[in-house]
């Protein structure tokens, strides 16, 4: 199909500005940027006033195939990322059976194109069943098509096994994903350990055992010369740990979710287990960080860590409820807020979700809009103002915190692969 | 209607009672006067009053009790409510039905009050959302238990005559405890100083941003003051590592006659939530019969008396609250 | 919004209907040692202690003086948009073989001295109880009567009777007051 966006305000990370540009897409490619094209097209969408961007890349979510269909699956999953303006989801390997083998890998990869709708890209396990005891074939598992390995939700504790695995993992060109979490430490944990958690009488999971973690992590990086990538940052002095790193030259990047940049441990309020999530809402002074680190580069992208949960696992008393909060409708126009509140910078906001992740993931051919990169193109109107309520909610779970919020800001259309799946704020398959 | 005619003022408008955090000072009070009202019932030779006539209570006991769960089932009682108790190893939660699926079910047969305990904090807040019948928390968690605190309180005002400028402390496992979180509440908002006191495992720093000293010396505690509320310690931690041995907590924070004798004020009133490990955290003889040489006194058995008469205050307002029509005489 | 009507009883009418009521009382009770006097809070409550004490000027005894809280018996609790204030009923005598003088200010639906009735009961098996009030103002709606009444006033719903007692309102009086807006009660 060959579509032409007409007169938007076009992402330019090189002059880091925006400019308005015609695009033409054909055959799945950005085919021309030019100040004006008039080429014979089958779709023409004017972008006047609205920007135009690289489709989202999230380096971190969850869609629960195969194991809980229930919940999520890759054709609601898709649908949800797209609302988003997300064009590239990296699903994790938690599922039930784990990717933890390259049979798994390429059964992602291929219903990912069964789908047909957005790229869904599959990470898999570091270790078997991510039990922490032995390496997975990774390998393998990248010829079959893994962008990195992770054992989300668990953290790799035998440190000579994490050891081994960034070592192996340096031959692959690939990055070894970390969850940060010293587990003794957060046993049985609820929510962050601190004067809340005694008020509420809830469970406490120190920011320490984040920071613990994190430290090795480091430590090992470098000893091994791998890249790591930390992923879901939470906490203030797990920024600054990183930062030094990077000071020092550690090939470690970072990303955090969206919930750390807005929300803060108390809107857990009166029980909302919508407001439990792994690793928790921190405090207000570890939010502020997160922000400026952001802002200032250290942390380089943002991931929604798209956790769905069914209602029998979140509607029910705090210590019962899963951990997890959807997140790819709302990620993008939360960051948003933080531009309106002038706390970072647009382009800086729209490269962490897509150039940076693009880049550290190894994936050449998106997070640009650039002549010769895929077609993933998100058009974004930053003017209409909308509320997120439930009949909003896309994912086939319901676990926000952002139930009833007012954005202002929407993506409005979006083509991915060169498809245009998303046209004035619906999806494409609702019309057939 | 004039005010003079009616002689009554809104206190307590309030469909339930999850906690003392979220109570303003003017509602405590009520409540503790109210209580004192509700104390002569237990007098009488018929000890009823029909004031919750028609009224079912559901006990919802997740947890085991005794004592709680037999006083207000017997302040309902009295109150002429009919009573329903619902204790977890006999029931469907067994099988595997979840809080909200019990909740509901109880309240298909028509329900006026829940009173619940239970081992997840913020469970009667969330029960308080999945039902309609107004919600009583008698214990959720390590978060609160309003009544336990409630009760307390009520003894420290018939004893000292009152509560503001005392020098109130707990003593024992107070991270872990819900009857600390909310005597720390209630006796902050009617003015009396906090001292908690325990094993620095137990004593979170944190809990000074709540307002209250803490002090890992039970020697200069006693010193200290007038009141001394005595937490049960649970065998359990040992195995969590929190304390060593049970020995080495008598010998530290256990309430004996020798640490009183020599350290404790005179009148000190002490406390305890019960049941309690006799000779544990509180001895036997103390217990029993306090120690006259310095008129200390021990309150157990009275908290107890007056338990009835504070859940029966409460039960009184959460069924009255949230009444509708204008009154008739 | 609400108006004085009408003064009722001054001071001085009401301490002579209290001393009325009193002489009546004696007058019709052959053995006072068998009395006692029971006033209805609040305002009951100071009547019954006037009659008791000019009961002791006249005929030198002190009758057993009890307090009743009617709050807990009454049947329309939750009908109530504010929660009464329940003062504590003192009953320190016992009620068996005892002939209890209950003593309320108006006399009206007659469900306050029902559940007067009720709740003496409960303490115990009094031998008779006799009701004396200052006012009856009409429209029972239960087959209660006043055996000593001080005054019959004739009143509309939209009217109320107020008895004031120096010690809480500042002066003894009886007054008649209207409502004068839509917000009229009903019974």
């Amino acid at each position: 199909m060959r579509i032409v966006i007409k007169g938007g305000n076009v992402a330019d990370f090189k002059n880091w500005d925006f400019k308005p540009k015609d695009i033409l897409v054909s055959d799945g490619i950005i085919t021309k940027i030019a100040d004006n094209i008039s080429d014979k097209a089958d779709k023409i969408i004017s972008a006047e006033g609205l920007y135009v961007l690289p489709g989202f890349i999230d380096m971190h979510a969850h869609f629960l195939e195969p194991g809980r269909e229930d919940e999520e699956d890759f054709h609601s999953g898709s649908l949800s990322a797209i609302k988003g303006g997300f064009t590239t989801v990296c699903v994790m390997p938690n599922t039930q059976p784990a990717i933890d083998n390259p049979g798994m890998v390429r059964y992602i990869c291929k219903r990912s194109n069964e789908v047909n709708l957005i790229d869904i890209l599959p990470v898999g396990a570091i270790t078997k069943g991510r039990q922490g005891k032995e390496l997975t074939e990774m390998a393998r598992m990248r010829e079959a098509g893994c962008v990195g390995f992770s054992d989300d939700g668990n953290w790799v504790e035998d440190s000579l096994l994490m050891r081994r695995a960034l070592e192996y993992s340096l031959m692959l060109d690939t990055i070894i994903i970390q969850h940060c979490e010293d587990k003794s430490l957060t046993k049985n944990g609820e929510m962050n350990e601190g004067t809340y958690s005694v008020m509420l009488g809830l469970k406490g999971m120190p920011a320490t055992a984040e920071i613990v973690a994190i430290k090795r992590d480091l430590e090992l990086a470098e000893l091994s010369n791998a890249r790591l990538h930390i992923t879901h940052l939470s906490t203030k002095k797990g920024l600054e740990e990183i930062k030094t790193a990077k000071e020092r030259g550690l090939k470690v990047t970072v990303d955090t979710c969206p919930h750390y940049l807005i929300l803060n441990e108390q809107a857990i309020g009166s029980y909302n287990t919508n407001a439990k999530v792994n690793p928790p809402l921190r405090t207000e002074n570890d939010r502020k960080a997160l922000i400026s680190g952001l802002s200032s580069g250290i942390i380089d992208c943002i991931s929604t860590d798209h956790a769905p949960h069914s209602p029998e696992e979140k509607d029910c008393e705090f210590a019962s409820a899963e951990f997890g909060i959807i997140g790819l409708e709302t990620a993008f126009v939360i960051g948003w807020k933080l531009v309106m509140q002038e706390l970072i910078d647009p382009l800086r906001l729209i490269a962490s979700f897509s150039l940076n992740p693009a880049k550290i993931l190894g994936l050449n051919d998106r997070g640009e809009i650039k002549e010769g990169m895929r077609a993933d193109v998100v058009i974004f109107n930053p003017k209409v103002k909308w509320e997120y309520t439930s009949g909003e909610i896309i994912s086939r779970s319901r676990n926000t915190p952002f139930l009833g919020w007012q954005f202002e800001g929407r993506i409005r259309d979006v083509i991915a692969g060169g498809k245009l799946v998303m046209e004035n704020f619906k999806h494409k398959e609702e019309e057939t | 209607m004039p005010e003079s005619l009616l002689d009554k003022q809104v206190k307590w408008s309030r469909k339930h009672l999850l906690g003392l955090q979220e109570l303003e000072k003017e509602e405590i009070e009520y409540i503790l006067e109210l209580a004192q009202a509700f104390k002569e019932i237990s007098t009488r030779p018929i000890k009823k009053v029909p004031a919750l006539r028609g009224k079912t209570v559901v006990l919802l006991f997740f947890e085991p009790s005794t004592r709680t769960k037999m006083s207000f089932e017997l302040a309902a009682k009295r109150l002429s409510a009919d009573t329903v108790s619902f204790a977890v190893s006999t029931s469907s939660v067994q099988k595997g039905e979840n809080l909200k699926d019990t909740a509901r079910n109880i309240e298909a047969m028509s329900v006026d009050i829940i009173v619940i305990r239970h081992s997840a904090s913020g469970a009667p807040h969330y029960l308080s959302r999945c039902v309609s019948a107004g919600v009583i928390n008698a214990g959720d968690g390590i978060h609160e238990h309003p009544t336990q605190a409630l009760l307390d309180m009520f003894t420290i005002l018939e004893n000292k005559g009152r509560i503001e400028g005392l020098k109130v402390g707990i003593v024992g496992d107070i991270v872990h405890s819900r009857v600390a979180r909310s005597n720390i509440y209630g006796l902050k908002k009617l003015g009396a100083e906090v001292i908690l006191c325990g094993p620095s495992t137990m004593l979170l720093s944190e809990f000074q941003n709540l307002g209250v000293k803490i002090c890992y010396d039970l020697k200069e505690v006693l010193a200290e003051v007038d009141v001394l509320n005595v937490l049960r310690i649970q065998r359990e931690r040992i195995n969590e590592n929190l304390l060593p041995s049970i020995a080495e907590y008598r010998e530290f924070f256990g309430i004996d006659r020798k640490k009183l004798l020599k350290y404790a004020r005179p009148g000190l009133l002490i406390l305890h939530p019960g049941p309690v490990n006799r000779g544990i955290e509180l001895s036997t003889d103390i217990l029993d019969s306090g120690l006259e040489e310095k008129g200390i006194c021990s309150l157990v058995l009275n908290q107890v008396t007056n338990g009835l008469a504070v859940r029966m205050a409460v039960l009184y307002l959460i069924a009255g609250a949230g009444g509708k029509i204008e009154d008739s005489n | 919004m609400v108006r004085e009507k009408a003064k009722l009883l001054d001071a001085n009418q009401m301490h002579r209907t209290l001393r009325r009521l009193s002489h009546e009382i004696i007058e019709r009770n052959k053995n006072l040692n068998e009395l006692a006097i029971v006033g209805i809070r609040t305002r009951g409550v100071y009547l019954a202690s006037r009659i008791r004490n000019n009961i002791k000027e006249i005929e030198g005894i002190e009758l057993p003086f009890g307090v009743l809280d009617i709050t807990l018996y009454r049947d329309d609790l939750t009908l109530i948009a504010e929660q009464p204030q329940v003062k504590g009923t003192e009953l320190n005598f016992d009620l068996n073989e005892k002939n209890i003088i209950l003593v309320d200010d108006v006399l009206f639906t007659g469900r306050t001295v029902r559940c007067a009735l009720d709740e003496l009961i409960d303490f115990g098996r009094p031998k008779a109880i006799q009701l004396a009030v200052l006012i009856d103002r009409g429209h029972r709606e239960l087959p209660i009567r006043a055996d000593y009444v001080g005054k019959n006033i004739p009143t509309s719903l939209d009217e109320f009777v107020e008895v004031r007692v120096k010690e809480i309102d500042g002066e003894d009086e009886v007054v008649l007051l209207e409502m004068t807006d839509a917000r009229k009660s009903s019974g």
